[in-house]
């Protein structure tokens, strides 16, 4: 599974747990309007650390955070891919 | 309870008979006392002192107590795990003069009495001895920083104890911690025996061991009971009174242990080595009913910023220390430390003040996550600790045992967070779940807490 697959897949997986309702995850989609909350984001982080073994979030300053659903994406994928 | 200063009295009271109290590797006779000793002839040589009281096996510690309460000022109970640096420190604090000790170790001191305890009971001399109101010292449960020592003595202890009749006592705990003490005092203070574990015996091969004997009454933690239930082995006693405590008893353990054991009484009680014995509940449900608050008695509650709050006789006289803080506060209450919540008439305890995860700025207390998972049919015991998370500071994450383990995988772990999120709060259902075969138990009998 590509990284964009892994994330918009547990971004769904995590709706669904916490009975949120996504609007189309297009990669403009500013996270603040993506409908979920902070204890969404939370176990997304950590269910995309288990999935992938990283972590950017801790090593990144809160200006870097990504702000879309594009740059999350984006956050996840190898540097120089 | 009897007219007794002493537990020598105490025996004689009940009536020595063929009563004992046994170990894997000891068999006491009470009646023996009378004549004889764990320190033969040289009994005496503690009269008067303040003792550190530190062996392995727990025939040979109940032993020493018998043969030093109203002889000895003072006794210091070292439980297990109580190590040679927390022995160092508290022999300061009791102005220890004396110790007893196991012939094969012994802490690294040097005091004016340095004695063995040595099972069978030798012949000691015929004496007279004072019967002082000797302090018991006991350590607190918590594990982390220097001991904190509690002095009760023989009546503080006893508050809580009421004349029996027959009663054929086992317990999972040890007898130097307040739990176990008051099994110990129980079964002196009565007509039958005492079964008790020997150190690092399992719990099946303890409950295999139980079932050659028809003990009627026994008591442990919840951790110990889950471990029991799940060991296979829980058949092989009929008890017809079995009591948690030490820890908060769930509706999931008490329905493990009342489908386990349907002819027996159930009951938990709500004690602390500082508060002493508070009460018991027998109606088979968690929690006490809320109009206890408040209500008029020897033993009376209150809750001060959810906190439970207790003024007892059965409390410590006070805690060892130049610097210990105040056991009491101005009204003469103790702090427990432990959180209630009110619901439905009911106080539920929510866990310890002091072990609350924070997520995001919302409070979570394991205990409160664990007892929902406990109630799962699926589960028989869940350990709930703190993810640390960059984005909420941390999240509740749960390691679990299953009634089944060959059931484990995402999809189980799905189904039970999918469980907690309907009983509980989005905050406090637990983010992930992992599978384990066991939990880990510190040596007081309770689930150990991670970090």
């Amino acid at each position: 599974m590509s990284i964009r697959d892994l994330v918009l897949q547990e971004i769904r997986n995590v709706a669904v747990e916490q009975d949120k309702t996504l609007p189309p995850l297009a990669d403009e989609l500013p996270l603040l309007e993506s409908g979920l909350d902070s204890l969404c984001f939370a176990i997304l982080v950590s269910r995309l650390e288990d999935a992938t073994g990283r972590d950017p979030f801790s090593s990144a300053k809160a200006s870097e955070f990504p702000r879309t659903v594009g740059e999350l994406i984006a956050f996840y994928e190898p540097i120089h891919a | 309870m009897p007219e007794a200063t002493t537990l020598a009295g105490l025996i004689a009271h009940g009536g020595a008979g063929a009563r004992e109290i046994s170990t894997r590797d000891h068999r006491l006779s009470l009646g023996d006392f009378a004549t004889r000793s764990s320190f033969g002839v040289s009994r005496r040589r503690f009269a008067g002192r303040s003792v550190i009281l530190a062996v392995g096996d727990m025939a040979k510690a109940a032993a020493a107590l018998i043969d030093l309460d109203g002889l000895a000022r003072r006794v210091l109970l070292c439980p297990p795990g109580f190590d040679t640096d927390k022995i160092a420190i508290a022999a300061a604090l009791v102005e220890a003069d004396a110790l007893a000790h196991d012939d094969e170790a012994a802490p690294p001191l040097s005091l004016d009495v340095m004695m063995p305890v040595r099972l069978p009971l030798a012949p000691r001399e015929e004496d007279e001895a004072p019967r002082l109101a000797t302090e018991w010292v006991l350590p607190t449960s918590g594990t982390s920083g220097p001991p904190k020592l509690a002095v009760h003595t023989l009546q503080t202890l006893v508050g809580a104890i009421t004349p029996a009749p027959l009663q054929q006592w086992a317990t999972f705990y040890d007898i130097r911690r307040y739990g176990g003490l008051q099994i110990f005092l129980r079964a002196l203070s009565g007509q039958g025996s005492l079964r008790l574990a020997s150190p690092e015996e399992p719990i099946e091969s303890f409950l295999d061991r139980l079932g050659d004997f028809a003990i009627t009454h026994i008591s442990g933690t919840p951790t110990h009971w889950r471990k029991a239930l799940l060991s296979g082995a829980a058949g092989r006693i009929r008890p017809q009174y079995a009591r948690l405590s030490g820890e908060i008893a769930d509706e999931g353990v008490l329905r493990g242990l009342a489908a386990a054991y349907p002819q027996a009484r159930i009951e938990h009680a709500y004690a602390s080595t500082e508060a002493g014995v508070v009460f018991t509940v027998g109606d088979g449900r968690a929690g006490f009913p809320a109009d206890w608050l408040e209500r008029p008695g020897a033993v009376e509650m209150k809750l001060v910023d959810g906190a439970l709050r207790v003024r007892s006789p059965r409390r410590a006289l006070r805690l060892l220390g130049a610097d210990a803080p105040a056991l009491v506060d101005a009204e003469g209450f103790v702090d427990t430390g432990d959180m209630i919540d009110l619901r439905d008439g009911r106080c539920h305890f929510m866990g310890r003040r002091n072990g609350v995860i924070n997520v995001g700025g919302a409070k979570v207390h394991p205990e409160e996550v664990e007892a929902a998972l406990n109630s799962l049919a699926m589960v028989r015991a869940a350990r709930v600790f703190a993810k640390p998370s960059p984005i909420t500071g941390a999240l509740v994450a749960a390691e679990v045992v299953l009634n089944d383990p060959s059931s484990a995988g995402r999809g189980l772990e799905a189904e039970i967070i999918a469980a907690a999120r309907r009983r509980l709060p989005a905050h406090m259902a637990p983010a992930r779940i992992r599978f384990v075969a066991d939990l880990p138990m510190t040596e007081a009998g309770k689930l150990k807490r991670h970090g």
